[in-house]
């Protein structure tokens, strides 16, 4: 065993280094290079260069004018994008049962049809930045009321941050929440009218 | 279920399978120590590490020596990996000024990475710092891979053997496959998600001001770096909690797709190597079709539980069409079954849902792959190995069956062979079972508990399960960073790997021993469909029948309750 403790010890440093540092360090400068946008975080910036979120992270919505996210069990004050995480809760926790008939009843009057699954579930990070388009079609009245906008301005919001499955084969179509409303804010800017609505399900 | 979720399943198991063979030839050049294109780059350092650690390129090892190496090398980089952890607050690159890792919880962390497990009891963006992801975690995701294919390239040394000792050198192995398989493909891997949205950066948290007038803090991490190695070798720990469901761990189907033919595509490449290397191709490919069968038939089982109707959602009148509690929008149904099979099949551990939110038999399909022994195709190098030795056994009921001697691969299989699988393989459901029956009626195990009834036993038992089969992955309701779940999970990570890789390494040096036969008309042929059933029988009987009682008490039972939930509606 002694013999061997000189190349276990040159070994785990050598390798720590090389490995644990200048192989991160690489990438990290190659990407700055490269990739700024993404190795960045994907951040968004309003016009005066202030972040306002990342285009892959959920934020908290919860006004009428705009499309709400999925709920979130991430941190404490759902949104945590510094402390990611699910619900964990197993199909029969009477603590799961209880919260999805709570959003749901709070989500029956806005559109026609059931309410889709992933308006009333958490997702696996708490922070998915994407609903489905039926939750989103969904949504799509709600929002143009309080806008005072046509229905057809917001679907073309929509349509505009919805991602189909890459080659049609592979994941599920989805649209990004904060793309969706910026495109909103962006095109109607001033008729964000606060119109009183039912209270957001959180 | 629809046909472009099982076309997105079977085109991934091929895929993975199909380039599989590419890598497998190049490794087998590689433990054979055969010139590759990477010469000219490598060749000078790997002579400086072989230097400077006193080994001689063509001193070999006999199996004991060998096994001194793993472990001296394990307890040396446990030991490096525990001060780290210990005392990041002493330690550079630390912008949130974490304290150091409480004493359970470095020991508990340092045994997961340096077992290739990489289970955790912690929320990573809350506790680690920038340096110890970097320095500590990223380096061991590599350095544990990169032993676990060192044992299996000694296997396979002892198979092509004929009457001698030598295995291979365990620091030789250790460095050519760090530095010629998994550094290159990692580099590409890393700035291929990096160019597909993963973020990789030293600057550890930015806020944002949110749309609606918030604050919003968004924890940042060198993320793509370790994301390559995390998947390539099996490791499966996350850069965040919420692990590969993360938007940055996985940003789109893109990734996730890369991310699920990453991490089982080196398993099966080594059960390729090590059919060139033994000269069996046919038998090695019998290996490789056992693996895909499996991971194919738990990806659909998954995939039809997850389509059922969910309770909670039945109950509130909502759409029931996908149980998408713990998933992401971006991946569904489809994506996730495909995700639960590879990742629990092959050791990986990485998850893009909440494994504890699975309907009860996805839950249980997750738990069921993770006890057949991390084999399907398992963890790299470490599935062939625990392969190889459900292989040995199955020929041995074989050579029960019809009288004779059984052999493998041209070496006669012999009852001492056979004692160290039985060891090996036994193992699992003593480190399994023995702590889940001790944790079920211990209060201070039971206070981690997040879910009531069949669900909580679940969660015991995925846990143990995970540690002991160097998978990682959890029911995460579990709050195990405790002095209890922390130190028997450390044991049973501990047993799961050396308890199984020592074994091995004896079976490998009795092996290599024994004169090398050419097949006869009586040889029992390994390498057709007869024998892959066998295998498949051995390792079904092997894991079912060990762990089925456990199960019928956690998600069989659940699963009838939901049954019985949804059609009282």
């Amino acid at each position: 065993m002694l013999a061997q403790l000189r190349p276990a010890l040159v070994a785990t440093l050598f390798f720590t280094l090389l490995l644990g540092v200048a192989y991160p360090l690489a990438v990290t400068g190659v990407a700055h290079v490269a990739f700024p946008k993404q190795a960045e975080g994907s951040l968004i910036r309003d016009g005066q260069g202030q972040v306002i979120g990342s285009a892959l992270i959920a934020q908290a919505f919860a006004k009428p004018q705009y499309l709400h996210p999925r709920p979130s069990a991430a941190g404490n004050d759902a949104y945590d994008a510094s402390n990611s995480g699910g619900s964990n809760l197993g199909p029969l926790n009477p603590d799961l049962a209880k919260r999805i008939a709570k959003d749901t009843a709070g989500l029956q009057g806005e559109g026609a049809g059931p309410v889709p699954a992933d308006a009333v579930t958490t997702s696996g990070s708490g922070l998915d930045p994407d609903i489905s388009p039926a939750n989103a079609q969904r949504q799509a009245a709600r929002v143009a009321a309080a806008r005072g906008i046509p229905v057809s301005d917001v679907e073309k919001a929509i349509a505009g941050a919805t991602k189909t499955p890459w080659l049609g084969l592979f994941g599920q179509p989805a649209v990004n929440v904060l793309q969706a409303n910026l495109a909103l804010d962006a095109a109607a800017p001033a008729r964000a009218a606060p119109i009183p609505a039912p209270a957001p399900a959180t | 279920m629809n046909g472009q979720g099982w076309a997105e399943i079977v085109l991934t198991i091929v895929l993975t399978v199909g380039l599989a063979w590419p890598l497998g030839i190049y490794m087998a050049r590689v433990w054979q120590g055969e010139r590759t294109w990477l010469d000219p780059v490598l060749r000078p350092i790997e002579a400086l590490v072989y230097a400077a650690c006193g080994v001689k390129r063509d001193k070999g090892q006999n199996w004991v020596a060998y096994a001194m190496s793993v472990l001296a090398f394990s307890i040396a980089s446990f030991l490096v990996l525990y001060l780290i952890l210990r005392f990041q607050n002493l330690l550079p690159l630390n912008p949130q000024g974490f304290p150091g890792l409480s004493p359970d919880l470095s020991f508990n962390t340092a045994i997961s990475f340096v077992t290739n497990t990489n289970w955790q009891s912690y929320t990573p963006e809350q506790v680690v710092s920038t340096f110890s992801q970097m320095a500590g975690l990223t380096s061991h995701n590599f350095l544990s891979a990169a032993a676990g294919i060192a044992v299996a390239a000694a296997l396979a040394r002892a198979f092509v053997a004929n009457r001698s000792e030598d295995l291979g050198n365990f620091w030789i192995d250790l460095t050519r496959i760090s530095l010629y398989v998994l550094l290159p493909f990692s580099l590409i891997l890393a700035l291929a998600y990096v160019a597909l949205g993963e973020p990789q950066t030293l600057i550890a948290h930015v806020t944002a001001h949110t749309v609606e007038g918030g604050k919003q803090v968004i924890a940042l991490f060198p993320t793509a770096s370790q994301e390559a190695i995390k998947q390539f070798g099996t490791n499966g720990g996350g850069i965040f909690n919420a692990n590969s469901a993360h938007p940055f761990e996985n940003p789109n189907p893109i990734t996730d797709l890369i991310e699920i033919v990453s991490m089982n595509v080196l398993g099966y490449a080594c059960v390729v190597a090590f059919g060139r290397v033994v000269v069996a191709k046919p038998d090695a490919r019998a290996l490789v079709i056992v693996m895909g069968l499996f991971v194919l038939a738990a990806s659909s089982i998954v995939y039809a539980t997850e389509t059922r109707p969910a309770p909670a959602l039945v109950a509130a009148h909502a759409d029931a069409g996908v149980n998408m509690e713990g998933k992401e929008v971006r991946f569904g149904a489809p994506s996730t079954a495909i995700w639960v099979a590879a990742t629990t099949g092959a050791s990986d551990g990485g998850v893009n849902a909440t494994h504890d939110s699975l309907m009860p038999l996805g839950g249980g399909i997750a738990m069921f792959m993770i006890q057949l022994g991390e084999i399907v195709p398992g963890g790299v190098g470490s599935g062939l190995y625990g392969m190889v030795v459900l292989a040995l056994i199955a020929v041995f009921v074989a050579g029960l069956m019809v009288g004779r001697t059984p052999e493998y691969l041209g070496k006669k299989v012999e009852s001492r062979e056979i004692k160290y699988a039985m060891l090996a393989v036994l193992i699992l459901p003593l480190a399994i079972l023995g702590f889940s029956g001790v944790a079920a009626v211990l209060p201070v195990a039971l206070k981690g508990l997040a879910n009531p009834g069949p669900h909580g036993l679940s969660e015991i038992l995925y846990a143990y399960s995970s540690a002991t089969g160097n998978n990682g992955s959890a029911f995460a309701g579990l709050s195990a960073n405790t002095p209890w779940w922390n130190t028997t999970l450390g044991i049973d990570m501990l047993l799961g790997r050396f308890a199984y890789a020592i074994p091995v390494l004896a079976i490998a040096g009795s092996m290599a021993a024994k004169p090398k036969l050419s097949a006869t008309a009586g040889t029992f042929p390994t390498d057709g469909p007869l024998f892959v059933g066998l295998l498949i029988g051995v390792i079904l009987i092997m894991g079912g029948l060990q762990f089925f009682p456990a199960l019928a008490l956690g998600p069989i039972v659940e699963h009838f309750q939901v049954l019985h939930a949804v059609a009282a509606r």
